[in-house]
């Protein structure tokens, strides 16, 4: 690859992550507005309703009027797939990424929402030290895919460090998490729950899960949900029935002596997209 | 799909507040029209340092950091409330009659909104839905960033429940407790 090249995917990959931003702030996944509308025809609590009907219009108001769902536009975190012995060092691809998520931060418009964690600076353009964070891995194509997390949300997540016994309790940490969370990250929510790994990665499978398609549950994660949704927390934490939209589970094998357990809740704007990058 | 297409009454209600408000229960549904001030975290401890730059009196509060450009409101939905519990005792008592946000207030809040003012629920996350009901009017505190400065608002026919209301109804609170009996009773059969 010359130089010439090299500078054309740079553009690529700044623009495929820009476009990824924009189509995922403004543009919720089929799958999500399917849950929701779901949730909108079997709900009977009137106050569960109107909130779920307001999510519906904002929901159709966004798209009509070109504007980001939520005004927390997040953190864009970021997943890249990159094929073997791709000629372009990663170094590069993640400054291309940085560069898109600064033209996002002007043109979607995002609210610049990165700071120090210590001094509460803001860097004005949501990039700075490791942010936002990039997960790269192998695959057939050179990929991106953008996760936009919003505090609110991110801020009720927990991880436990359970022990091997308790593998039994696993369902009842993740309802407990919801059940202190109540109305604060904005129900109804989808549960991202990451089983087994280590500490970190325990949390970033949690992360990764919330990437999955909420439309399809298995019997585990069906369970899990149905207990959550009688807690009658319900949308925005006033009653109902819809307090989740979907539980996903990810697992990695652990250490024999320990068992982790990460829960990153994800509000009812569950926004993602992806974009394949070729020149 | 209309705005807050509820099958619930709304009550139609107007900034300056008064005492219309007390009327209201918690679970009710409002149109809120008139102004509004945001204000987070910075906001609040500013204003208690210096002191309010508008007229409190039968004011609207809205816990919200919204993204602005060119002087248009681009989104502008609820911030969490709960971060601003120690922060409103001072407002309350200068005479600002509703908050606005999500997720409801602490139960030390509950009791000083007691027979003068009451807390509107505004969903979360809906902020296309909020910026098509809002105009921008004015700014206090701009040096405190987009996300923190106070922005006049003039709204009309927000879609809001009263989440607290002026006779220590809690719709939040109680949603809570029901769902700590209901945790509690399926932890039961789990062990069963």
């Amino acid at each position: 690859m010359n130089a010439r090249e090299e500078q054309m995917l740079r553009k690529a990959v700044s623009d495929a992550t820009l476009a990824c931003i924009h189509e995922a702030e403004v543009f919720l996944p089929p799958d999500v507005k399917a849950a929701i509308a779901a949730a909108y025809d079997s709900e009977a609590d009137p106050v569960a309703r109107g909130e779920l009907a307001n999510i519906r219009t904002n929901i159709s108001e966004a798209e009509r009027l070109n504007l980001p769902l939520c005004q927390d536009t997040g953190i864009a975190v970021i997943y890249m797939t990159v094929p073997h012995c791709y000629p372009v060092h990663e170094a590069d691809l993640r400054e291309a990424v940085y560069d898109g998520v600064r033209r996002a931060t002007l043109s979607v418009p995002l609210r610049p929402n990165a700071v120090d964690p210590v001094s509460r600076q803001n860097s004005g353009d949501n990039t700075g030290v490791a942010i936002p964070p990039i997960h790269i891995r192998e695959g057939s194509d050179l990929t991106i895919t953008v996760l936009p997390k919003g505090a609110g949300s991110e801020n009720v997540s927990r991880i436990g460090m359970l022990l091997p016994s308790q593998g039994n309790e696993i369902p009842a940490f993740i309802v407990e998490t919801v059940l202190l969370a109540g109305g604060r990250p904005c129900p109804p929510v989808v549960v991202g729950v990451g089983i087994g790994g280590t500490f970190d990665h325990a949390a970033a499978l949690a992360k990764e899960a919330l990437l999955l398609p909420i439309d399809v549950m298995d019997t585990y994660e069906m369970e899990i949900c149905t207990a959550i949704n009688n807690l009658g927390i319900g949308p925005m934490g006033l009653g109902g029935s819809t307090t989740a939209l979907a539980v996903k589970v990810k697992k990695a094998h652990c250490h024999t002596a320990s068992l982790p357990v990460a829960v990153n809740i994800q509000c009812w704007a569950c926004r993602r997209a992806t974009r394949k990058v070729s020149l | 799909m209309q705005a807050g297409d509820t099958e619930g009454e709304f009550m139609k209600i107007k900034t300056p507040l008064g005492d219309e408000i007390l009327a209201l229960r918690a679970g009710d549904s409002v149109l809120l029209s008139g102004t509004i001030y945001t204000a987070r975290d910075e906001a609040h401890l500013r204003m208690m340092k210096e002191k309010i730059p508008f007229d409190p009196k039968g004011a609207a509060i809205y816990h919200c950091g919204p993204v602005i450009q060119d002087d248009r409101i681009i989104a502008a939905g609820p911030t969490t409330s709960a971060r601003m519990n120690s922060l409103t005792g001072f407002l309350l008592d200068a005479g600002v009659r509703c908050l606005i946000g999500k997720g409801g207030m602490s139960g030390e809040v509950s009791k000083s909104l007691k027979g003068r003012a009451i807390y509107l629920a505004f969903t979360g996350g809906c902020a296309a839905l909020a910026a098509s009901h809002m105009k921008l009017t004015g700014v206090f505190y701009p040096d405190l960033g987009m996300a923190e400065a106070i922005w006049v608002i003039e709204v009309t026919d927000l879609p809001l429940v009263v989440g607290i209301d002026a006779v220590g109804g809690n719709l939040f609170s109680r949603v809570d407790e029901r769902a700590r009996e209901r945790y509690d009773a399926w932890i039961r059969d789990q062990v069963r």
